[in-house]
Order: C-alpha cells, then sequence, then structure tokens
C-alpha cells in the first residue's frame, strides 16, 4: 500500500482506512450505504452521520442507511469514545463522501462529453446545465469505481450551503425502538442457537474449590476451566436454572480483597501510586504574591454505568473460526483482545457490533463476548448466546473509579488567583480490552493459569485523559502544578465511565471557585469572568446567567442558585450549567440551565439531546449514586441498593446552543457531567450555608456537614 | 421443570402453548411468542423495561408468572400500533424524539398507553408518577414527559414537562436554542 497524500493527515480515520468502497457503497434501490467504524450506543451517532453523508453526496438523507460495523468489513476507526465520532467518523466520511462525488461527477462528463463545472447533483441524479441527464450515482457507480484510495483532500461543501446537515433529524432508530421490532442484540435469535449463562465467583476474589453434583437435566453442558464456572442448554430458562443449581454446590475459597467502604479517602491516599506530573507552568514571582492560600479536598464514590440492559454477547466457535457479535464500544480491540486471551489469530476472530443499551463507558459488554466464545468453545458449529443478570453487572462490569482531588490556591490582595496546585488521587481510567497491552477480559483471570487484571492505566499524563481530564483549570493562572496521583493497586476493577476524571476535577474546581470567591468577597459570575479571557468561555458563561435569570434569582431559606462551567479537556466543547437545588427535607435539584458550545453543529436536536441527558445523569451521579462494598464484594447489586434518579425527581432542563460558525465539530456527550455536578454543589451550599465536598450529596452528608460545620 | 399446556391471549391473538407455567410472563413473551419489545432489565419488576398491559394496567413481566396471565389480555408494545399506524403515544415518542438508547422506551410506551385509557388529560405531574417504576439511564425523562402529554392532546403543556420544578417557564427557545 502507498503511503496515503500528506494531506490526509487531517482525516485521520480516512488516512488509516484510505479505500473509498469501505466506507461507503451506492447500493440496489437508489440507496446509499455508509459503513463508519464508530458504533451506534443510543446517542444518536448513525443519524449524524448520515446526515453528513447525505449533504456532501446532494442525497436525500432518506436514502442514506447505515452498516453495522464489522471487523470483517468496517474501517477501523478504534474505539467509540471520548466524544470523537463527530469529530473522526464524520471529518472522514465526508471527506470519503466528497472525493467520492468528484469521481462520478468526473465520469459523468466524459460520459456526456461536458465540463463537470456544467455538472450538478440533485438527490443523486446528474443535471446538466440544470436538466435531467439520465444519469445518476446509482448508473454511474459501476464495480471498481471506489475501490480506490483516497487522494488529496478536497473541498468540502461549506456550513453556510449546508440543507441537510445543521438541522434536526430525527433519530434513524427510533421507529423500531417505539414499536417492539428487533433491533437489540438481546433480540438476535440465530438458527441452532443455545444459551449460557455463567457462575460467577461469590467474591471479587475467590477460587473454585470443587463442585458437588448438581442433578443437570442431561442436555446441560457445564464448563468448568480453573475457577470459570459456566453452563449452556436449550433455552435461556434452563440455562439460568442450571446455573443457579450448579451455584449452589460450588465451593469456593473466598479472600477479602477490597477496601473500606467508609473511608475511600483513606484507601484513595494510602495505596502505593506512580506520582507524574501533568502539567508545570511556574512563576515564583506570581506565586509569592499570594496573601492568602485555601486547600480543600473534593471526593467522589464509585460509580456504575448500570445500563439499563445486562451485558449480552453471542457467540460461535468453528473448526478454525470464531465469530462474535458484541455490543462492545470497541470491535477491533475486542477482535485482537479474544485471539490474544485465546492464543487465536486475529484474522480468525471476528467480532459484529449489535446495539446494546446505553453504555456510558466501558460496561460488561466486552466480557460478556469473552463468556460467550469461551462456552461456545464447548459445543463447537453452535451459537451461544450469554446474558447477564443484573446483579453482575453491577458487580462485574468495570467502574468509574472513586478519586480524591486536592486543590491548593493563593490569592493575591487585589484577589486575583496566582499560583494553583491540584493532585488527582485515583485507579486507572483507560481500562479497555488490549489497553497496557493485557487482553483485560474479565474471564481470563479466572481461567486456569489466569492471573489477576493488571491495574487500569489511565491514558498519557495530560489535562485530557484520564482521572486528570479536565484536572488542569481552564483558567489564567500564572503559577500552576497539577499532579497525577495513579493507584497501582486495583482492589476493584475500574475503567472507562463518561467523562472519566472531568466529573469530579470540574466538581472540585469550580466549587473551589465559588470558594475562593467567597474568600475575595467577589460575585461567583464575576470572579470567574475575571480569570477568563477565552471569548467562546465567556459566550457559555454570559449566556447561562442571562437565560437562567441569574442575576434576579431569589434568596430564599433553603433555595439555593449555584453555577458551574468547564471546556471539556481543555480543548473541546464549552458547556455553563446553573442549578436552582432546594434542601429543606431532602436534596431536590428542581432546575438546570446548560449553555453549549459543541463548534460546528450537525443535528442541533441531538446535541440538545445529549447535552439533556448528560445533565441528568450527572444530577444522578452527583445526589444520589455510590457503589457499596464490604471487605470481599460489591453489595449495590440492584436498582434498590444501587438507585438512580427518577422521573418524579428529575429536574426541569433547558439547553440552549451557542452558536459557533466556523469552529471545528466536538462532542457534546461527555460536557455536561462536570459544569452540572459542579453548579448543583454551588447550590447546595448556598441553600444549607455549609460546603459539602464529598459526592454524593446526599441528605446524610448534608446532616454530617451541618454538624462539622 | 414441569411442560404444560397454557393458554395466553396476547396483543387480541390467543395461544396455546406448552410450556413451565411457572416461567415468568417476559420469558414466555419473548422465547416463545418472539415478541421482542418487552425488554429484560433486573428480574425483579424494579425498572419497567419489560413492562406489558394485563388487563388494562401496566405491569412487569419479568416477575409475574406465566400462569397467572391466563384468562387476561395481555398487550405488548407491539399490540399498540396496528397496520403500520402508530399509537397516539409512539408517534408522539418519535414526533418528541423522546429517546437515546431505547432500551427502557417499549416499557415507558405500555405505561403511558395504560395511563391514558384512564387518565385521557393527566397533569405533567400525574405522568411523572405514572412513570416513576420505569428507568431511564441516558436522561430522557423530560423529553418522555412532552411526549406523554402531546398524546394526551396537550402540545402547551410540553415546557412544563421537562422536570420536576413544579413551576411554568418561560419560553426558553431562541435561534439554535431547541428546549
Amino acid at each position: 500500500m502507498t503511503p496515503p497524500p500528506p494531506g490526509l493527515a487531517a482525516y485521520p480515520s480516512l488516512a488509516a482506512n484510505p479505500v473509498l468502497s469501505s466506507w461507503l457503497a451506492f447500493s440496489p434501490g437508489g440507496t446509499v450505504t455508509i459503513r463508519p467504524g464508530k458504533v451506534e450506543y443510543g446517542q444518536g451517532v448513525w443519524t449524524a452521520l448520515a446526515q453528513v453523508a447525505a449533504e456532501e453526496l446532494d442525497v436525500a438523507l432518506a436514502r442514506v442507511t447505515v452498516a453495522p460495523v464489522s471487523t470483517g468489513t468496517s474501517p477501523d476507526e478504534g474505539v467509540t469514545s471520548g466524544s470523537l465520532s463527530i469529530q473522526h467518523s464524520g471529518s472522514a466520511l465526508r471527506q470519503a463522501c466528497a472525493q467520492a462525488r468528484v469521481l462520478l461527477l468526473a465520469a459523468a462528463a466524459d460520459k456526456l462529453g461536458a465540463a463537470v463545472a456544467e455538472l450538478a447533483v440533485e438527490d443523486g441524479q446528474i443535471l446538466a446545465a440544470g436538466q435531467p441527464t439520465g444519469l445518476s450515482y446509482w448508473s454511474l457507480a459501476g464495480p471498481g469505481l471506489l475501490d480506490r484510495e483516497a487522494g488529496d483532500p478536497v473541498p468540502v461543501k461549506p456550513p453556510d450551503r449546508w440543507s441537510v446537515a445543521g438541522r434536526s433529524a430525527p433519530r434513524l432508530d427510533l421507529p423500531d425502538k417505539v414499536t417492539g421490532r428487533p433491533r437489540f442484540l438481546h433480540d438476535l435469535v440465530l438458527p441452532g442457537m443455545l444459551y449460557g449463562r455463567v457462575v460467577r465467583p461469590p467474591a471479587a476474589v475467590a477460587e473454585l474449590v470443587s463442585m458437588g453434583d448438581p442433578d443437570l437435566p442431561p442436555d446441560v453442558v457445564v464448563v468448568r476451566d480453573g475457577s470459570f464456572l459456566g453452563v449452556v442448554a436449550a433455552t435461556d430458562a434452563q440455562a439460568l436454572r442450571a446455573a443457579r443449581l450448579v451455584a449452589k454446590t460450588a465451593q469456593w475459597h473466598v479472600t477479602d480483597s477490597l477496601p473500606d467502604d467508609r473511608d475511600l479517602k483513606g484507601f484513595l491516599l494510602s495505596a502505593p501510586a506512580e506520582d507524574v506530573p501533568v502539567e508545570s507552568r511556574r512563576d515564583a514571582g506570581a506565586a509569592a504574591s499570594a496573601t492568602t492560600v485555601r486547600t480543600a479536598e473534593y471526593t467522589r464514590p464509585f460509580l456504575a454505568h448500570a445500563s439499563m440492559a445486562p451485558s449480552c454477547a453471542v457467540a460461535r466457535w468453528d473448526a478454525g473460526s470464531v465469530t462474535a457479535w458484541s455490543h462492545s464500544q470497541g470491535v477491533f480491540a475486542l477482535r485482537d483482545a479474544l485471539a490474544a486471551g485465546l492464543r487465536l489469530d486475529p484474522a480468525q476472530v471476528t467480532v459484529n457490533h449489535a446495539e446494546g443499551a446505553g453504555a456510558y463507558g466501558h460496561n460488561g459488554a466486552d466480557d460478556a463476548a469473552l463468556d460467550a466464545v469461551l462456552l461456545a468453545r464447548a459445543v463447537p458449529g453452535r451459537p451461544v448466546r450469554v446474558l447477564w443478570s443484573r446483579e453482575d453487572e453491577m458487580s462485574w462490569a468495570p467502574l468509574g473509579s472513586a478519586m480524591l482531588a486536592r486543590l491548593s490556591a493563593g490569592l493575591d490582595d487585589r484577589g486575583k488567583i496566582v499560583t494553583w496546585r491540584q493532585d488527582v488521587w485515583s485507579n486507572g481510567f483507560i481500562g479497555r480490552p488490549g489497553r497496557g497491552g493485557d487482553p483485560r477480559l474479565l474471564a481470563l483471570a479466572h481461567l486456569a493459569g489466569g492471573r489477576p487484571m493488571p491495574p487500569a492505566p489511565d491514558g498519557p499524563p495530560t489535562g485530557a485523559m484520564g482521572s486528570t481530564r479536565n484536572a488542569v483549570p481552564g483558567y489564567d493562572i500564572p503559577d500552576l502544578e497539577v499532579v497525577r496521583h495513579r493507584l497501582l493497586t486495583m482492589p476493584i476493577r475500574t475503567s472507562s465511565l463518561r467523562s472519566l476524571g472531568a466529573f469530579l476535577n470540574v466538581f472540585a474546581i469550580e466549587s473551589f471557585m465559588d470558594e475562593l470567591a467567597e474568600c475575595a468577597g467577589a460575585d461567583p459570575v464575576a470572579f470567574r469572568l475575571a480569570h477568563l479571557t477565552d471569548p467562546r468561555a465567556v459566550r457559555v458563561i454570559e449566556e447561562v446567567v442571562e437565560f437562567s435569570g441569574w442575576a434576579g434569582r431569589p434568596r430564599q431559606e433553603g433555595t439555593g442558585y449555584g453555577i458551574g462551567y468547564a471546556r471539556y479537556k481543555g480543548l473541546a466543547g464549552y458547556c455553563a450549567a446553573v442549578a436552582k437545588v432546594e434542601a429543606q427535607d431532602d436534596v431536590h435539584v428542581r432546575r438546570l440551565w446548560l449553555a453549549a458550545d459543541v463548534g460546528t453543529v450537525i443535528n442541533p436536536d441531538g446535541v440538545v439531546n445529549q447535552v439533556e441527558g448528560g445533565a441528568v445523569q450527572s444530577t444522578s451521579w452527583a445526589i444520589r449514586e455510590r457503589v457499596t462494598f464490604d471487605r470481599a464484594k460489591i453489595t449495590s447489586l440492584s436498582w434498590d441498593t444501587y438507585p438512580v434518579l427518577r422521573f418524579t425527581e428529575v429536574p426541569q432542563v433547558a439547553v440552549r446552543i451557542v452558536a459557533a460558525p466556523g469552529q471545528p465539530e466536538t462532542g457534546a456527550g461527555e460536557i455536561a457531567q462536570g459544569p452540572v455536578a459542579a453548579a448543583i454543589g454551588n447550590a447546595l451550599a448556598q441553600a444549607v450555608g455549609v460546603r459539602m465536598r464529598d459526592l454524593p450529596l446526599t441528605r446524610e452528608q448534608v446532616i454530617r456537614a451541618i454538624e462539622e460545620g | 421443570m414441569e411442560q404444560q399446556e397454557l393458554h395466553l391471549t396476547v396483543n387480541g391473538e390467543d395461544h396455546t402453548l406448552a410450556c413451565d407455567p411457572d416461567l415468568p410472563l417476559l420469558d414466555v413473551l419473548r422465547a416463545e411468542l418472539g415478541l421482542a419489545g418487552p425488554r429484560f432489565g433486573c428480574g425483579l419488576g424494579l425498572c419497567g423495561a419489560c413492562m406489558v398491559i394485563i388487563d388494562g394496567k401496566a405491569r412487569s413481566s419479568c416477575d409475574y408468572p406465566a400462569w397467572a396471565a391466563e384468562g387476561t389480555e395481555v398487550t405488548t408494545v407491539e399490540g399498540l400500533h396496528h397496520d403500520g399506524t402508530l399509537h397516539a403515544v409512539q408517534q408522539a415518542f418519535l414526533d418528541e424524539q423522546a429517546a437515546q438508547c431505547g432500551y427502557c422506551t417499549s416499557g415507558m410506551v405500555v405505561a403511558a398507553a395504560a395511563l391514558l385509557t384512564v387518565n385521557p388529560a393527566p397533569t405533567a405531574q400525574e405522568v411523572r408518577a405514572a412513570l416513576d417504576g420505569n428507568l431511564c439511564r441516558c436522561g430522557t425523562h423530560g423529553r418522555v414527559v412532552a411526549a406523554v402529554l402531546r398524546a394526551a392532546g396537550q402540545h402547551d403543556g410540553e415546557q412544563a414537562a421537562h422536570g420536576n420544578g413544579g413551576e411554568q417557564v418561560a419560553h426558553e427557545g431562541s435561534g439554535q436554542a431547541v428546549r
């Protein structure tokens, strides 16, 4: 393969997968099939990508269909994460479509003996001087036309000429979902399919000592490999029943391995850690001008993805090949991890994506795929479907790490921040399959000869990645130091959860900004603006202040208003939030206002939906959620013990998109998490007159803070 | 595990099945009748993803034994639309784009349809109370409430629907602001 043209470097996904036909095809029946390498996992990204293709090709949106991602046929775009789908896949698709359009128009010009400049496209039909020519993309796109590598970038349609992109378009997947048509992986039924269930150990660290003799029907297959235990049966109900019988007879040796649930700070500060500098800009003169110094510590507990659907997978083990169906966010990495874990050639493994429920990060999807493969290995040639139980989903899927952020800042005599230090303690967030050179799939640790999963990596030590995502404040501060303390033991398995460290870091920074403003005798909004020069940052804050009615907010006992702001990762979308909190009997978040600048927008309603959803989920994390455990195992196993916000509890949410013409697209799915938590914390502090720094902000925390206050 | 004859009426059709009558109704609907709409979420009746209408009342099917559904009328989300015409609630979910991942959607549609048959003009608070047993992890609650009010013919109720603030909101959209 010749190296891609240097101009394609701006399109990393296309440069890595340059063959145009791997991105799009003109299918019989007048449709266009696009093949993004990013998966749909409930955020509507496929709809936005279809809009991008329709726009660039000049075809109706209804003509565009999206092919499910498969390692066999789709371009490898890595993991669908980090709010990068529109940025990476969108830009690659746009350029691939633009190049396809150039090729097709050249072919049309050739046939018509006309100049390309005389031609136009209307819904895929080729016009010459405004008149139909009888030619269309479908008549022109003969075999092989798109089987060529992308060349140097060609101009794409400027947003001011967009008619499909840039406007709200209804989600392509919702008609199936409101009518109950099979669409999720959980609905997949293959011919001859059997059903498997895994019997997980009763604790985080447990060894299978012996199996009794469960009274099982003759057609049930029991699979045991070390401490990995599972069953395969003809129906899911039979598999579940068999798994329960097997679990009853199994004898385990349990080792207590978990930290003290009631002392997360002690755990985070005492565990061995590597200390890595993240940002250091020193100005000794400025630091020396500090006349007031404040220090505070903020924490979050372990948080669960708690997907609505327990993880599911289907696999078939054939002679010489393995096929898996998974709702993983990274089917290519999963393929490689399955191959590495089972000592297969990756070329023997195919992983097909099918939709699951919203995951919000790295949940149990990949692990379920390995479970299915291990069980399918026992019944070659037959597909096996594995469904996790709710309890296993809550306790065996990776969690978002507990964190501690210690902030220290100095103000000069004019109330300006002159120095800031932030230390972040956390387990790693980058624990997806294959990261750090390990397959990182759950069952591998349980197989005979398996070893414990190594602690999760945390990505490059920057303010954009891992636990230190957003740990570098976006404010103008002359003397600044940020340090990451990544734990080197991992008693509780951690990995990516929506927004990674940004949720706590922004909560901490924005809470601290209010505390510093109070110290300086300044209004919280004015104090922030005095430390911001980026006009887009100023704009979202001013917008949310204006439309939330911040200036005229009533002062009432037990009610508070708070603000929070961040630019996600320090380099992506801007978001400012205002919260209204009532705290008479319990903590109620009543209203949220958000202003968001995510650059150029493909689907405005899609962006609003993402920001609304992020705001509600962040509220649930901020005031409600906390994984609990004893010294052996996780104990928050159901919606009773891991409650999330309900219909009667969710705040009213208003979102405004701040237009940013000409600015590059950024993701919208994670920008609300930090600012909303911060706004709630600041509103609660105002409502009760005491600062709370430990999430979740529950009634019990309020009472404790008031008692200690 | 006893195989017995089980008589169910689902979406207006009578079925005679040979299966274990102690199975959860959800398993029978999905595995025996091939209905994908009711979805497994927790198995404990705590999330609402598996809701169906049994004799007019929305309830979880994951913790409801199949034998108890004999002699009742069971309606799943598939039974709400006929000949390509969507139920008002289904159409309203599309109009409001009231979903993200959509895994909990069919349970919510069913719960909302059951609500509107007994209370055709609910307030936003009544909608929230009726859907309190349906969890949504994506945070689309405000849109769902707006959709149910829209299905009830209350287009004006949309703004009040977006949360539990309990106060009417001034129009908050302008320019690119959508809600």
